[in-house]
């Protein structure tokens, strides 16, 4: 009875419903500082504040809201995720369409929008952009351009307009001294991958509507998997542009649009072609493999007679130093060992010089530089010189010469010389050298059992003629040894040269 | 012209900034800024009480989430006034 009252006595008002409201995208109150969780971060006037409004409209319209994912960026919009109700990610200045990739192509059936500004997106991530459009990525990015660096206080920007004054540009950009203004949407049209990219301005009603139907066509893409979508918005910067909020926004129409035309530079379905797929395996798959050929490998029953062993091997590049090096540590690892390798080399492939660190060890390894190696492999006199001193007292160098430098005395380690390339040589090819070398270590120090060494050489040798010359060579290398032990033509403590 | 507006704008002043640009876009220019000041100390926008079409487009202009809401007069019912039930689904919301 009282209710039939009210609607009688006001006829006008009951009849109104409620057709634009606050999207219920955005949290009721934002996580901000006590008295300001109703108002945004941003200026009076700011296009931010219309570009989240597109957004979540279109996101809300689309009931998207439990599946998008949305990528804040640095600058003005880095705190995008007090206010949208989605999951949010706040990534490196620049980086999120590289973020925004990863999390698409983790979670492919959900929408991802990298929300990003001149700044970041044209400067400092520049290739982050071009390289996610390029690969047409499936995600939607959404570019806010003001023509300058808004958060930091008015820098130019790469998008600054020509004869437009900033902090760094106090007499308006000069194309000569400061380039002409990037356009990210042109550049970006003239990749093959991307399938929407316009650009709209929040200048005037019209454009603003212009703009919700292009934020809701770039979201629409996405959510049907079309590919890579980038709406370019313009926007005002009242306070950094030190105009008033209406100026601001008769700015963009009047001077931003000039240079940076409104435009669909690209709409159109694009097949990216899905050629040589590689066959699929899970995770599990790789790894259980790996398991099974360190399984097979493995030798059981070896005891080891060091605690730890530090090998230097030395010598040019392409003499194989740094190959034997990740023999042996496949070899440690084989016999239950703990190993490392570290290669260290110049960036020439070839004769230049290289050497590499192996350590094979009981215990876990603390680090993989050895300061004062136990065994060194010189492969050539420029080796030997350069890292004989460095021999652990007691230690073992192995020279692949036929004799020690006359001017050299070694006097605290054990020095072994073979001529390794000639052995090698005379076996059919130089190359194996290193695997020489390799029969001669095992043979002077009895590190690891050669035929450890015949199982790695299968593994990784595929040729069978050369895997039959590596096994003459490590044959070789240690008949040498031993031949030279039996006729006492090994060298002293004190090296060879007298 | 007889009859209520077909629109109203509710401004929310907790969220306005006082930024004017709803002013500057309402197309019957319905919307003012207020002379007093809010307690953030600027003039919020606030509604005429005039001539509103409901047409949103001030919704759309205003950079605050949720400093507009829009509202639009009813559709009138087509038949004979329908009895509301009691206990008043309909009661007003205003």
């Amino acid at each position: 009875m009282a209710e039939q009252d009210v609607i009688l006595e006001e006829p006008k008002t009951d009849k109104y419903e409620v057709v634009h409201s606050k999207s219920h995208l955005f949290y009721p109150e934002y996580e901000r500082k006590s008295d300001l969780k109703h108002q945004t971060h941003y200026c009076p006037g700011c296009g931010h504040g219309v570009a989240h409004k597109l957004i979540a409209e279109a996101l809300q319209e689309l009931k998207l809201q439990d599946q998008t994912i949305l990528v804040s960026p640095v600058g003005c919009s880095v705190f995008a995720y007090y206010y949208f109700d989605v999951g949010n990610v706040q990534v490196a200045h620049g980086r999120a369409p590289a973020a925004a990739t990863g999390l698409k192509r983790a979670c492919p059936d959900k929408i991802v929008i990298a929300y990003q500004g001149d700044g970041d997106l044209a400067a400092i991530g520049t290739a982050e952009i071009v390289h996610a459009a390029n690969r047409g990525e499936k995600i939607s990015v959404f570019f806010v351009n003001n023509a300058i660096y808004g958060m930091t206080g008015g820098q130019m920007a790469p998008t600054t307009l020509v004869g437009q004054r900033s902090t760094t540009s106090p007499w308006g950009r000069r194309p000569v001294n400061e380039g002409f203004p990037l356009h990210m949407a042109e550049m970006l049209s003239s990749l093959e991958a991307p399938v929407y990219i316009e650009r709209v301005a929040l200048s005037d009603n019209k454009n603003i509507m212009k703009a919700r139907r292009a934020v809701r066509k770039a979201l629409e893409l996405q959510r049907d998997g079309a590919g890579f979508t980038f709406v370019e918005i313009l926007s005002p910067c009242p306070t950094i542009w030190g105009k008033d909020p209406i100026e601001a926004r008769k700015w963009v129409g009047e001077k931003m649009i000039p240079s940076f035309p409104l435009n669909v530079f690209r709409d159109k379905k694009i097949e990216i072609p899905n050629n040589n797929v590689p066959p699929h395996k899970t995770v599990e798959e790789i790894v259980e493999g790996e398991r099974k050929v360190a399984r097979e490998g493995m030798v059981h029953g070896r005891s080891h007679h060091f605690q730890h062993l530090g090998i230097k091997i030395a010598g040019f590049g392409g003499q194989g130093v740094l190959l034997l090096g990740q023999l042996l540590a496949e070899m440690g690892m084989r016999e239950g060992l703990e190993v490392s390798w570290l290669p260290s080399y110049g960036p020439e492939m070839r004769s230049g010089s290289a050497h590499c660190h192996v350590c094979l060890s009981k215990d876990r390894i603390g680090s993989p530089v050895l300061s004062r190696p136990d065994v060194l492999i010189a492969m050539n006199e420029i080796s030997l010189r350069k890292f004989a001193s460095q021999i652990a007292p007691g230690g073992t160098i192995i020279y692949g010469r036929e004799r020690l430098p006359d001017d050299l005395s070694i006097p605290n380690a054990q020095v072994v010389c073979i001529p390794a390339s000639e052995i090698a040589d005379k076996l059919g090819s130089a190359k194996v050298a290193n695997v020489v070398m390799m029969g001669a270590l095992l043979e002077e120090t009895e590190c690891l059992s050669s035929e450890t060494a015949m199982k790695v050489l299968e593994a990784k040798v595929k040729n069978l003629a050369l895997l039959e010359l590596d096994r003459k060579a490590l044959d070789a290398g240690r008949v040498y040894i031993d031949h030279t032990v039996a006729i006492g033509a090994v060298t002293q403590a004190d090296g060879f040269a007298q | 012209m007889a009859g209520p507006a077909r629109g109203k704008v509710a401004v929310d002043v907790e969220e306005c900034k006082g930024c004017g640009l709803c002013v500057e876009s309402c197309p019957p220019k319905c919307l003012e800024l207020s002379p007093e000041l809010s307690h953030y100390g600027v003039h919020p926008a606030r509604y005429t009480g005039h001539d509103c079409t409901g047409c949103g487009i001030c919704f759309y202009c205003c950079p605050e989430p949720g400093a507009i809401t829009v509202f639009r007069l009813a559709a009138p019912p087509k038949a004979a006034p329908v009895p509301v039930p009691a206990g008043g689904e309909h009661a007003p919301a205003l």
